[in-house]
């Protein structure tokens, strides 16, 4: 197939994620689309990667694979937190972050 | 061949995206995102990035679903009244929720319009040239030499990133004082504690130490979140 049907792919996953982004309210489905949002990146990345002929851009996935895992391991613990302080887990009733 | 394999792979992709967005509980979002990672991992198989796959299956499909797995099981409970909440708030959730998709996809027109709609050559073709070999292109000894030469400052920081985030995430999610489900029993034995009285104005008390029971801190300002231990103060 060629290239540029993998870049429409990552473009409809990354517009999933974003819509995903937009509409859930539970922090970690929110999460999860971010994932998705960042999936489709790497996907896009990876494509242009084999049509240069370079390593450039799977390094980068791979970098981004390492921010993702990042922002997972925070994500989740702010979400435990919040759940310890018994706060409810609605990113529409989490307006502020004191204390 | 690869042209169904792309279909298939490619549909996966995309039906576990719908998944994630659309199943109501988290659990399953979980099990979507992890078939839509095996199938992106089967669409790198094919653009031959061979590494990516490999560490897309293991370390994102294995290891961070394993830690939403966990944290999903651990907070899922809230899920049901929160479905019951959107459900009561039907209207402007409603509202919302049409706006996003719209907003979803005139995002998708936008991305499709500036991917496809490039004047690049390059993007109908199947790719630069392949040789396959041991040092070639996507193979792990390639991505390593890369790593370990060009993007040698790009790995290190990714690394620092890393650890900062496993600090970070260790601070966020320990337990603190006053939640009133915390049983701190620290065992302070120290020779000067044991004679010491209250109230002496040491550094332990201070900062609201430990080894001091709050029951013998009268007018403690804690508030009413405040812990009673059934320990006696180790005088």
């Amino acid at each position: 197939m060629s290239i540029a049907w993998y870049l429409a792919v990552s473009a409809i996953v990354f517009s999933l994620g974003a819509a995903g982004v937009m509409t859930r309210r539970n922090p970690l489905v929110v999460l999860l689309c971010l994932e998705l949002m960042l999936n489709g990146g790497n996907l896009a990345l990876i494509a242009f990667s084999r049509m240069w002929g370079g390593g450039s851009g799977q390094i980068f996935a791979i970098v981004v694979m390492t921010v993702a895992a990042c922002e997972v391991c925070i994500g989740l613990g702010m979400i435990v937190a919040i759940y310890r302080r018994r706060l409810a887990i609605d990113v529409d009733e989490l307006r502020e972050l004191h204390g | 061949m690869s042209a169904v394999i792309f279909f298939i792979a490619a549909i996966g992709a995309i039906s576990g995206a719908v998944g994630v967005v659309v199943l109501r509980d988290p659990f399953y979002s979980v099990l979507a995102l992890v078939a839509h990672l095996v199938s992106l991992a089967a669409l790198f198989l094919l653009l031959r990035a061979e590494f990516v796959a490999a560490v897309q299956v293991v370390v994102y499909a294995g290891a961070v679903m394993v830690l939403y797995v966990f944290v999903v099981a651990y907070v899922g409970e809230e899920s049901a009244s929160l479905g019951e909440r959107m459900r009561s708030t039907a209207l402007g959730s409603r509202r919302m929720r049409l706006l996003a998709s719209l907003a979803g996809g005139a995002l998708l027109a936008e991305l499709l319009i500036s991917l496809l709609g490039t004047g690049l050559k390059a993007i109908d073709s199947y790719g630069a040239a392949y040789h396959p070999g041991p040092r070639t292109f996507g193979t792990p000894a390639y991505i390593g030499e890369l790593l370990l030469t060009r993007f040698l400052i790009a790995f290190e920081v990714a690394s620092f990133l890393l650890l900062v985030a496993a600090v970070g995430a260790v601070v966020l999610a320990r337990r603190r004082g006053g939640l009133g489900e915390e049983t701190v029993t620290v065992e302070r034995l120290a020779p000067l504690h044991l004679e010491r009285p209250l109230g002496t104005g040491t550094m332990a008390e201070g900062v609201e130490g430990r080894g001091v029971a709050p029951s013998a801190r009268p007018g403690d300002g804690n508030g009413a979140g405040e812990p009673v231990r059934e320990r006696e103060p180790v005088r």
